[in-house]
């Protein structure tokens, strides 16, 4: 394993961790951002263009931002957080994690020998891409979309302004 | 230790954070985050498998990660979107104290 | 219902197999006033004519066919032909014995049928006069054709059963008539006394019925030689010996006569009917003189041949001596009682007891026809004095002690020629109906060695009879009056059938005399001649028996006479032999001796059964009852602590275990979460570690 490829996962792993113990929620969200970042350095790595781009243009771009929109958005800067960021019983939930990183990786080292290893990346252009997403996967790509626009919709509804509801406009 | 092992540990490493994130933080919107790491680590393990592993249709693997991040955007949208209507009503994200569902 | 006809004939055989019409409608006469009186019953009380009506009318149907049965009866016996048809049928039958009931024509029943119908009916017209002011007129009329109807059941059943049926039923009417006036106290205790004092009687009845048909196998009378008044059947009693030296014939013979001592008052049982004398007058003229009491006197002309069997020529049998002993103790008794009554219903009721006592000695000593012409005439002419005595105390307005009467010959003339009618035949003074029939019970008895006794009393009878009767016709219509109220005489309703009956008393004897003995010989089924040499044998009697009449007569006369006491003062007897007098008029004390015996022994024996029944049989199920309510207590508990208590327990077990999954619920999204993934860590560790393997 190269150099790259340890410094990339460094970066990964500390952003998320990062991600999750920092108390301020804006760092938080950066953090993310930098796992995010992180790992579309590692799906270029990984001879996936198009995945590492698509990641950095939705994941960094939107979501990250919606993620930043939502933690301005609900704010309460008069009630200060009583208890601490960690919920009281933060013990449990790292032991289920910790569990679960367990199996996993007993998993992989126990099937590690079983795991293949082409030397060539598969050759895919994005004119291939292209022609796959309106020929074979299209019918994927019109579910994705209406799953988008309903996404979207829904979204607008549930986040909509309470006075619109009361008034008993038209859902 | 072959590549592909290294990545999937990754993958593992990744998935287990944004597990311990999203169990362990009172904020309804760190969960979120944790559940978008988590989505991450999948991606990273099907784009792993999909360099490393034979590949008879070469699309695949790519196909699953592209509809993965569509998808895990348009979760976010409605969860953020929900979160911030809870916080409407309950006036706080504190999910310790979300419990009106209890049985 | 299985129809067997029959005829038997005794002159000589008439037409074999050919049941005659009245015969077949014979049923019709009883059933009729039946009938109405069921409907009767379903009237209201204000329909009184229409009440009457029925009654009167079903009886006079009735008279026109025993009228009609009896022509038939006599048209035989012109022909010298024996009637005797009967009608049988199986009522029902128990393995293989037969319970037939049936009826008979045949001289005895056609004389009864017609006295019957014709008296009653001469009363319940008069009824409708005497009860015209009583607000239960149709209740009256109903009993009064039950009754009716049932005694004339007993006349005409030619199964012993159907006798006993409607003799119970004739109990039963007789008590409801004579309880009518039921608000009066001693009006219901004289009818529960009379009631269970004909029970006694009827309890050995019913033993008599019950040994004579497990001996002869049949309940009827006459079945064409089968029945048991017939010589096969007799015989075969004859030959059973039974205890006290009687054989089976004798036996059931007294117990029968033991039903006619309760029903015909005869002497340990008499004590009801004087009491009876509470009922409305119609009711002691009609049950207690012409009718009920009779049926105990036709229960022995009817089973006579029962009586009689064995009998040796110039001999005599013991139930026929026991029957004639009975009468005439009952009939001298029942006379000195009645010296020293002063009821005017009370004299006739001892006299009627004392009547009956000479109709069984009649029966004992010459058999079916002389004790039957006695009853015959008896009827007319004591329906006759109760009816008078009726009219007596209802133009007295309800007075009924005769000191306090008097003088009414003048004031009520109808009512006193009719009632010395009756008064002369009662007393047997020639040529009335009662002399005719006396004689022939005294003619009967003379000269024979082993009826002497009786002979004396019933001679010593006739003179207390006569006596008596004097005595109440003194005070009642001679003399002056003592009475505050002003008599009258009854309405035309009351006396019509007075003077009918008068006219009866007077000349019924007239079919009976030794010159032209056509009753004796009806009955008989022999020929009949007119024999004025029969006036020499019996010349003597009757001289005799005039004799002691006039010997009566002139005593009471004497003693009593125009002189009218007042009621303070004492009577003429008293003065003569005050403890006599005190003991006839307490009527011997028979009732005050049942009742610190029998009745006495009755309340200990009555005690003792409720003691039983509380303590014993009470005891027993209030026992029972505790033992349950004991187990339902245990099971109640068994219940409470085991089964509930267990089945509570089960569910709080499960609730809490509810409650404690419930905990797992703790609406927190976090927890749903851990848990998924401890959920996932493990499937996952199976499928590992399974493909491991």
């Amino acid at each position: 394993m190269s150099f790259a490829f340890w410094a990339v996962t460094a970066l990964t792993v500390a952003g998320g961790l990062a991600a999750v113990t920092l108390k301020n929620l804006v760092h938080c969200a950066l953090a993310v951002s930098v796992a995010f970042a992180g790992l579309a350095m590692l799906f270029l790595q990984l001879d996936a263009q198009f995945a590492g781009f698509a990641q950095i243009l939705v994941y960094i771009g939107a979501v990250a931002i919606l993620v930043v929109f939502a933690i301005l958005l609900t704010r309460n800067a008069d009630t200060p957080k009583e208890g601490g960021v960690f919920s009281r019983t933060w013990l449990a939930g790292l032991v289920v994690a910790a569990a679960v990183f367990a199996v996993l990786g007993w998993a992989v080292l126990a099937g590690a020998k079983g795991l293949p290893n082409e030397a060539a990346a598969p050759a895919v252009t994005v004119q291939q891409i292209g022609q796959a997403l309106m020929g074979r996967y299209v019918l994927p790509l019109e579910i994705v979309a209406l799953l988008l626009t309903s996404a979207l919709i829904g979204a607008v509804i549930v986040a909509m302004h309470e006075a619109v509801n009361e008034k008993g406009g038209a859902k | 230790m072959s590549p592909l092992a290294g990545y999937l540990l990754v993958a593992a490493l990744l998935f287990a954070i944004g597990l311990a994130g999203a169990l362990t933080r009172r904020n309804a919107i760190l969960v979120l985050i944790g559940i978008e790491l988590m989505l991450n680590a999948a991606n990273l393990n099907l784009i792993a498998f999909w360099r490393y592993g034979p590949h008879p249709e070469a699309l695949t693997g790519m196909m699953f990660a592209i509809f993965s991040i569509a998808v895990a955007a348009a979760e976010a949208a409605v969860g953020l979107g929900l979160v911030i209507q809870v916080h409407r009503h309950a006036k706080t994200t504190d999910l310790d104290q979300m419990n009106r569902m209890k049985g | 219902m299985l129809m067997q006809e029959e005829v038997a004939a005794a002159f000589h055989p008439g037409n074999a197999c050919i049941v005659s019409f009245a015969a077949r409608v014979l049923w019709l006469i009883p059933a009729l006033p039946m009938m109405a009186a069921g409907v009767i019953a379903l009237l209201k009380q204000p329909q009184r004519r229409l009440s009457a009506g029925l009654a009167i009318g079903s009886l006079s149907i009735s008279l026109v066919l025993a009228v009609m049965a009896f022509a038939h009866v006599v048209a035989g016996w012109a022909n010298h032909v024996a009637v005797r048809e009967t009608v049988d049928f199986t009522w029902m039958q128990v393995g293989a014995a037969h319970v037939d009931l049936g009826w008979v024509l045949d001289p005895l029943s056609a004389i009864m049928m017609v006295m019957v119908c014709f008296v009653g009916l001469l009363i319940f017209i008069y009824s409708v006069g005497y009860m015209a002011h009583d607000e239960n007129f149709t209740r009256f009329f109903c009993f009064l054709a039950l009754f009716a109807g049932a005694m004339l059941g007993v006349v005409i059943s030619n199964s012993i059963l159907l006798l006993f049926m409607n003799w119970e039923i004739v109990g039963l009417t007789s008590y409801l008539l004579i309880g009518f006036w039921y608000h009066k106290p001693s009006a219901a205790a004289a009818a529960k006394k009379a009631f269970l004092t004909t029970r006694i009687g009827d309890v050995f009845f019913l033993l008599g019925v019950v040994w004579l048909f497990a001996q002869t196998g049949t309940l009827l009378f006459y079945n064409g030689g089968g029945g048991s008044m017939e010589p096969l059947a007799l015989g075969g009693m004859l030959a059973t010996h039974s205890a006290l030296g009687l054989t089976a014939a004798g036996a059931i013979a007294l117990l029968i006569f033991a039903g006619a001592v309760g029903k015909s008052g005869q002497l340990p049982l008499h004590v009801w009917l004087p009491d009876a004398m509470e009922g409305p007058t119609p009711v002691s003229a009609l049950i207690h003189a012409a009718t009920m009491v009779a049926a105990g006197v036709y229960l022995v002309a009817r089973v006579y041949p029962l009586m009689a069997a064995g009998i040796q020529p110039g001999g005599s049998t013991t139930a026929l001596m026991v029957v004639t002993w009975v009468g005439a103790l009952t009939a001298v008794f029942a006379a000195l009682i009645a010296i020293a009554q002063d009821d005017i219903k009370r004299i006739l009721a001892y006299s009627t007891v004392s009547q009956l006592g000479y109709m069984m000695a009649g029966l004992g000593l010459g058999g079916v026809a002389v004790g039957m012409f006695h009853l015959i005439t008896h009827a007319f002419f004591k329906a006759l004095l109760f009816m008078g005595a009726g009219s007596v105390i209802h133009g007295s307005h309800d007075e009924q002690d005769v000191r306090k009467m008097g003088g009414l010959k003048d004031k009520m003339p109808w009512t006193f020629y009719t009632y010395m009618a009756g008064m002369l035949a009662l007393c047997g003074f020639i040529p009335f109906a009662g002399f005719w029939s006396k004689d022939g019970i005294l003619d009967a008895g003379k000269g024979w060695e082993v009826s002497r006794w009786p002979f004396y009393l019933l001679v010593f009878g006739a003179l207390l009879t006569a006596f008596y009767m004097t005595r109440q016709i003194s005070y009642v219509f001679f003399g002056h009056t003592r009475s505050e109220k002003h008599a009258h005489e009854s309405p035309a309703v009351m006396t019509v059938p007075l003077a009918i009956l008068g006219f009866f008393a007077t000349v019924l004897g007239l079919i009976g005399t030794p010159v032209w003995p056509w009753f004796q010989s009806f009955l008989g089924s022999s020929p009949a001649h007119f024999e004025f040499s029969a006036l020499g044998e019996s010349g003597m009697l009757m001289v005799s028996s005039t004799l002691v009449v006039l010997v009566g007569l002139g005593l009471g006369w004497w003693f009593y006479g125009n002189k009218s006491p007042k009621a303070e003062e004492p009577d003429a007897l008293e003065r003569v032999m005050p403890p006599v007098w005190v003991v006839l008029r307490n009527k011997m004390y028979v009732d005050e001796l049942y009742g610190v015996t029998v009745i006495a022994f009755y309340w200990w024996w009555a005690q003792v059964a409720d003691w039983l029944d509380r303590r014993v049989w009470g005891g027993a199920v209030a026992g029972v009852a505790w033992a349950f309510r004991g187990m339902a207590q245990l099971n109640r508990l068994f219940d409470v602590h085991w089964v509930d208590g267990g089945f509570d327990k089960g569910c709080e077990e499960l609730a809490g275990g509810g409650g404690l999954l419930a905990r797992v619920q703790s609406g927190r999204v976090q927890t749903y979460l851990r848990l998924l993934a401890l959920a996932v860590v493990v499937l996952a560790a199976i499928l590992i570690w399974s493909s491991r393997g």
